[in-house]
């Protein structure tokens, strides 16, 4: 599904170019999951974006469901996000312009693959029927980490991307939205690979692999893979 | 009565975008440029001098007169007829460097009705003829068979007047024969007058016509260049005294503050006594507010040697000539060492 | 407390140079259009009172012989000296070598006020001097008068005494005509009859015209201020908006907010003088570009002395300074409630304004409903040139307040008609930017609306203009003779070669206490094919021709509310009424019989002339019998002048087009930029979702291109109704007489294309900007991490 082999990223923001991941490689199965932690600053997030093609990468190779996008032009990595990645970060998930049922609907319909029946699963599973038809800035955070939950469920994506989903929200609605989050991926047979701060949260992944400086811990790079 | 030169060498600059006062007294002070000056010992040639002299700078004629209706009410007329040359000659034609400014006016115990007129010389528009005389500007003239029977017209936006004038007295030449010095260093103009006019006429007002008699007053004068650069106003009087007497008496007051003056006595025979500097005195003891300036409209004016020391009040302190040179001119009562009435004009306030 | 706010508050613009670049360029642009088109007003305005002091156009009335020719001096005196206070005008042409100055001499003494001769530094001399423009001086180098250079007379024009006139035009004794000094003494003897007193308006059709092109000129100035107020407003308002942030920040940390709020107001009133002070540099370089062109149709107006000069009047300037402070202050007054308003503590992010596109339009539509209905009262109740400008303002600021509910209506419908999930987010994420929009598109809706409706007025009047020269100067030739003996013979002459002469005769007269002339026409198909009558009784010419009654102009028919039908004070019954463009006087027509019975005296001495050789013939004419300057009149030359004067107004209207809509632009661009930080939020989640950001900034600019084309959509009404009240209001009101309306759609296509480019222009860069956003700063929308 996921095959990460000895990536490496560096910014060049001053005059020293930063190294924030390296040699990085794991890999991930179809239906797997797995909560990447690490402190702030270690890389989680470089990473997630990497795979989501949303930034470019310095060296090694990221290879989703078969496609090498290491490097592949914008509108392919922007192929890649519509028809198999879905993406969900901490805030600001949501399209303001849209309502709520639109915002679920939107990626599905993005990649062709909209189910009204599927989308009107999603939402009554996420609790959020009554709330269809309001527009995003008039539901609390919670019931918007909720609705991009769906959104992003919704296209039916082989892999789900997360970056710290519930870190905006107390722990009760964070626990709530992440049994959510993992139930439905289960249903779509979503693989979901999500950054977390939280111990609690990534111990209810099936795995966890933990990122320092830049270099995935503990486990060697092979050992990851089983 | 040196008013009158700065009025009208000062009009001919008006078209020109009324120039500053201190520019018309800087021309005034200035050399003759080929115009004539009076000399002393000069013979006057009648009727031949009632006409003009474009050979001189500036010259006018000048009449005021005190009038009372059939009730007693006051009135005071002028009618001034100016000529300012800016070359010593005439020529017939739009060409002519002769230039005529004419100012009318009627006051009333209670108003001021004032008028004006231009015109160039050459084209007839506005001249003066010796004999038979006849000065014009436009509709209005001052003419008759002699100076001494006149027919008189002038009228404005709101007035209007018709008179006839006779002369009940001789022509009186003021300083020395007729030699009017009027500073120390000696600038001088040609100066007489005719006090004696009876005057009878109607006056045309915006409440009706009213008929009305007096005596009247005419300056004839003309100069080449009559003031020193340092005199920068003047105060002048006519007083026809109720016992049939005459006085003409002028200030002309300099920078410094200092003065110079000039009177003629006239007995009732027409018989003159000209007195030199000093003799005569004037002062304000009051001033009014006329036209947003400090006019005095209330003196004592004194000349000890006739023993003449009177209050002479305007009959109306609003007789201010709104012209294109503004100025006061206004009909006066006196009172005092002697009474009378007469005529009083201020300038450079 | 105040310096570091002072600070804190100047630190947004130091890292956003171009937020304060564009701030300052909006309120200069707008101070500049503002005041480039005052200075061109004042000037001309100015140059308009100089002209007409001088000449027939002007204020005061003019003398002339009724017979058309000169007057002499002796004539003068006795007028003169009848108490008639009247001053001698001498005019012509001076030519030499091919060059030709028109004089006019003037005689200073009896001149009613001080006309020409403005400088208080003049002496006696300077009266005989001769004032020409510095470029005209070597024409008189050999001509024994002094001449003095004069940068601020226009060239080809000499204003001298009347004897040195006369001189050089070798016409001593004569006098064109005289000025009549409003103050007249009591008493006056009646005019003798050789006399006529001309109105204030002059006796030059196209003179009396131009006073429309003056209009056309204050409406622009109005229009521009309109589009500058809403810049302003749109400008000043959004650097409010872009530094939220900061402000709730400093409250937090405990600055007052009324010390905020001075700081703020402190802050903007610099940017305005700065602003308004560059906005006025600029306007005097945009009316100096302009003004030559102004100067040339005005000079060609009036036949002389308009100056191409530009003064730095302080009417003009200081109204561009007014301007900018008085649209800073009335934009920062809105701020600075909003920011009394303003929760201390709210989680929102600095969101593109409200959601509610719908719910602030309708606000706003009510407010235009207001002053749309406060229009239609002052259309019905209002008099006077200021009703008809006031009708203007509300119609255009209430046009200007629907724009916002008519987009979001417009949006919503597109968005609802749309099938694919992005053409429905695209039309919903521009409803979501209209509140932030919707003042630039004020702005671009009232700079368009203005264009259309200051175009149309200009082309109409044209057109009426040329159309009326071709009926109302049907004839080829035109004859003004100086007396009936000369014109007896002529006339015979012309007769005998088989020319159609039409003679044209006049008396003035009064009706119902207004002065008019009473013409007499022979029937003559001349009249009957060209002459525009607007409303007639059936058989209107052989009724007139047969006796029965007039004609009378639409000057005396609105004046007097007469009808057809309707009895005339002079008795004759009214058969029709026609147009008669640029005159301020009644007109009555009646047959050339009936005209000859009831003034016997009068005998024709000018003439109109049908011939198929207008050149051959005029030439002929004035070989034989001396005939010069306006006593032969070939109608196509006066055409082609007057054309020619439009092509000047043209130019100088379509350069104001293209000022108006650039500054409209510009607040577009300013909006858009402004804008752009504001909706990394609401575009990254698309960009995550898929969309590449090329594609995203493909979508803004077809975004401001469809706003653009629906405000255009909604400027053509309006700026036909602009149109409308100009013609028909404000016209009618200012001059008497209505302009007919003619549409010229191909003229609004172009000028939509241009507003099109203006909105493509604008948004381009702002676009650019947006699909070269490096990722990690979209990113960093998603994340409190950095």
């Amino acid at each position: 599904m996921l095959k990460i082999d000895h990536l490496s990223k560096r910014y060049v923001t001053g005059a020293e170019p930063v190294e924030v991941l390296t040699d990085v490689s794991f890999e991930m199965a179809a239906g797997e999951t797995l909560a990447l932690e690490g402190e702030s600053g270690s890389g989680k997030s470089t990473l997630l974006h990497l795979v989501g093609g949303l930034d470019q990468v310095s060296g090694g190779r990221i290879v989703v469901d078969g496609t090498d996008i290491t490097d592949l032009p914008d509108h392919k990595t922007a192929q890649l996000r519509r028809e198999t990645i879905g993406l969900i970060f901490q805030q600001f998930n949501l399209i303001p312009s849209l309502t709520v049922a639109s915002n679920i609907a939107f990626h599905a319909r993005l990649s062709g693959r909209h189910d009204p029946e599927w989308s009107a699963y999603l939402a009554e599973k996420i609790g959020l029927h009554e709330h269809l038809d309001k527009y995003p800035e008039a539901i609390s955070g919670g019931q918007q980490q909720r609705v991009a939950i769906a959104r992003s469920l919704a296209a039916r994506p082989r892999l789900l991307l997360a970056d710290e989903p519930t870190g905006n929200l107390d722990e009760a609605t964070a626990d709530q939205v992440l049994g959510l989050m993992l139930e439905s991926a289960t249903e779509a047979g979503t693989a979901i690979l999500m950054v977390t701060h939280s111990t609690r949260q990534a111990a209810r992944m099936q795995r966890r692999l933990t990122l320092s400086r830049g270099r995935v811990q503990g486990v060697p790079a092979q050992a990851a893979v089983s | 009565m040196n008013v009158k030169p700065f009025i009208s060498l000062c009009f001919v600059n008006i078209w020109l975008g009324a120039a500053a006062m201190a520019q018309g007294f800087a021309g005034l002070g200035g050399d003759a440029e080929g115009f004539a000056l009076p000399q002393r010992g000069y013979v006057f040639d009648f009727p031949a001098d009632h006409g003009p002299h474009p050979e001189f700078r500036i010259e006018w004629w000048y009449l005021t007169a005190n009038l009372r209706d059939a009730d007693g009410v006051a009135y005071g007329l002028q009618w001034t007829l100016f000529r300012s040359a800016l070359e010593p000659v005439e020529r017939p034609g739009w060409d002519s460097p002769q230039l005529w400014l004419a100012h009318a006016a009627v006051t009333t115990p209670t108003g001021h009705h004032v008028a004006e007129r231009r015109a160039r010389g050459g084209i007839g528009q506005a001249g003066v003829k010796a004999a038979p005389f006849e000065a014009w500007i436009d509709d209005w003239h001052m003419q008759g068979p002699s100076l001494d029977k006149l027919a008189l017209r002038a009228s404005g936006t709101d007035f209007s007047y018709q008179m006839q004038l006779e002369a009940k007295g001789p022509l009186v030449l003021h300083g020395d024969g007729g030699y009017s010095q009027k500073s120390a260093s000696g600038r001088a103009s040609y100066y007489y007058s005719q006090p004696f006019f009876d005057i009878a006429g109607t006056l045309t007002l915006p409440q009706g016509d009213i008929a009305v008699t007096g005596h009247a007053w005419m300056d004839r004068e003309w100069a080449s260049q009559p003031l020193g650069a340092s005199q920068v106003s003047w105060d002048w009087f006519s007083m026809a005294f109720d016992g049939g007497d005459r006085l003409m008496g002028f200030t002309l007051r300099d920078t410094e503050g200092g003065a110079y003056t000039a009177a003629t006595w006239i007995d009732t025979e027409g018989g003159a006594t000209a007195f030199a500097d000093g003799a005569f005195r004037a002062e304000p003891l009051a001033t009014s507010t006329v036209a947003g300036r400090q006019i005095p409209t209330l003196w004592r004016a004194q000349l000890p040697e006739k023993g003449v020391d009177v209050t002479v009040e305007a009959l109306n302190a609003d007789a201010w000539m709104a012209t294109s040179i503004p100025y006061w001119e206004g009909p006066v009562t006196i009172r005092g060492s002697h009474a009378g009435r007469g005529y009083l004009e201020m300038t450079g306030y | 407390m105040t310096r570091p706010g002072l600070m804190a508050l100047m630190s947004h613009w130091r890292r956003n140079p171009w937020q304060l670049a564009t701030l300052i360029a909006g309120l200069a642009l707008a101070t500049a259009l503002w005041c480039g088109v005052q200075a061109i007003n004042a000037e001309a305005r100015a140059s308009y009172q100089r002209a007409s002091d001088i000449l027939a156009s002007g204020d005061l009335e003019q003398m002339r012989k009724r017979d058309g020719t000169t007057i002499s001096t002796d004539e003068y005196v006795s007028l003169r000296r009848m108490g008639w206070q009247v001053s001698p005008v001498l005019e012509g042409n001076f030519t030499v070598g091919g060059q030709t100055v028109r004089m006019i001499g003037i005689e200073p003494m009896t001149m009613p006020r001080p006309v020409g001769f403005e400088n208080t530094e003049n002496t006696i001399e300077d009266a005989s001097r001769l004032r020409v423009h510095p470029d005209d001086l070597a024409i008189f180098a050999n001509i024994d008068v002094e001449v003095q250079g004069d940068a601020g007379r226009s060239p080809g024009t000499a204003l001298g005494d009347i004897s040195t006139v006369q001189q050089v035009l070798e016409a001593p004794d004569q006098i064109t005509r005289l000025i009549v000094d409003p103050i007249q003494p009591v008493g006056l003897p009646p005019l003798p009859d050789q006399y006529v007193v001309e109105g204030r308006t002059g006796q030059n059709d196209v003179a009396r015209l131009t006073r429309s092109f003056h209009l056309n000129l204050t409406a622009f100035g109005l229009l521009s201020f309109a589009v500058g107020l809403f810049i302003v407003y749109g400008a000043v308002g959004l650097a409010f908006e872009q530094r939220r942030g900061v402000f709730r920040t400093l409250r937090a940390m405990g600055m007052p907010l009324r010390q905020l709020m001075i700081l703020l107001a402190l802050e903007l009133g610099v940017f305005a003088l700065v602003a308004g002070g560059l906005g006025v540099a600029l306007g005097y370089f945009i009316a100096a570009a302009l003004l030559p062109d102004v100067a040339a149709t005005l000079r060609g107006l009036y036949g002389a002395d308009i100056s191409g000069h530009l003064r730095l009047r302080p009417s003009w300037w200081l109204s561009g300074l007014g301007m900018a402070l008085a649209g800073t202050g009335v934009a920062a007054v809105a701020a600075l409630i909003k920011l009394a308003r303003m929760p201390l503590l709210s989680f929102n992010h600095p969101r593109a304004m409200s959601m509610h596109a719908l719910a602030s339009g309708r606000w706003l539509a009510g407010v235009a409903m207001l002053l749309l209905a406060a229009g239609v009262v002052m259309s019905i109740w209002g008099q006077g040139l200021i009703a008809g400008f006031s009708l203007l303002a509300c119609l255009l600021l209430g046009a200007a307040f629907c724009l916002p509910l008519f987009l979001a209506l417009t949006l919503e419908g597109a968005g609802r008609l749309s099938k694919g999930v992005l053409a429905q987010w695209f039309w919903a994420d521009s409803r979501q930017q209209l509140p932030g929009l919707s003042m630039a598109l004020m702005a671009l809706l009232l700079a368009m609306a203005a264009n259309i409706g200051v175009s149309t007025m200009v082309s109409s009047f044209r057109l009426t203009f040329t159309g009326y020269l071709d009926q109302r100067l049907s004839s080829e030739l035109y004859l003004r003779l100086a007396t009936p003996q000369e014109a007896n013979v002529i006339v015979a002459d012309l007769a005998a070669r088989g020319v159609t002469v039409l003679p044209i005769m006049s008396v003035d007269a009064r009706i119902a206490g207004l002065p008019a002339e009473i013409y007499g026409l022979r029937d003559d198909a001349t009249y009957r094919e060209n002459w525009p009558v607007l409303h007639s009784v059936p058989d209107v010419w052989d009724r007139l021709a047969a006796g029965e009654g007039a004609l009378i102009n639409e000057q005396l028919a609105r004046r007097n509310d007469l009808h057809p039908g309707d009895m005339l004070a002079t008795g004759d019954r009214i058969l029709g009424v026609y147009s008669d463009y640029g005159n301020s006087e009644g007109q009555v027509i009646i047959a050339e019989a009936a005209f000859s019975q009831r003034y016997p005296q009068k005998q024709a001495t000018h003439f109109g002339l049908r011939t198929n050789d207008p050149v051959g013939l005029a030439a002929d004419l004035r070989a034989r019998y001396g005939l010069t300057g306006e006593a032969l009149i070939d109608q196509k030359q006066l055409k082609a002048f007057s054309l020619s004067v439009f092509e000047r107004t043209f130019s100088v209207t379509s350069a104001l087009n293209l000022l108006t809509l650039s500054v409209a632009g510009l607040a577009i661009l300013i909006s858009l930029l402004t804008l752009a930080t504001l909706r990394l939020p609401q575009l990254a989640p698309v960009w995550a979702l898929g969309l590449t950001r090329r594609h995203l900034a493909f979508l803004e600019v077809l975004r401001a291109l469809c706003l653009a084309l629906v405000t255009g959509i909604f400027a053509i009404p309006l700026g036909l109704a602009l149109a409308w009240v100009l013609l028909a209001v404000v016209n009618v009101e200012a001059f008497g007489w209505q302009l007919p309306m003619f549409l010229f759609p191909a003229e609004y296509l172009q000028l939509g294309a241009l507003t099109l480019l203006a909105a493509l222009l604008a948004a381009v860069w702002p676009a650019i900007r947006l699909a070269r956003t490096p990722p990690d700063k979209l990113l960093r929308v998603f994340s409190n991490e950095r």
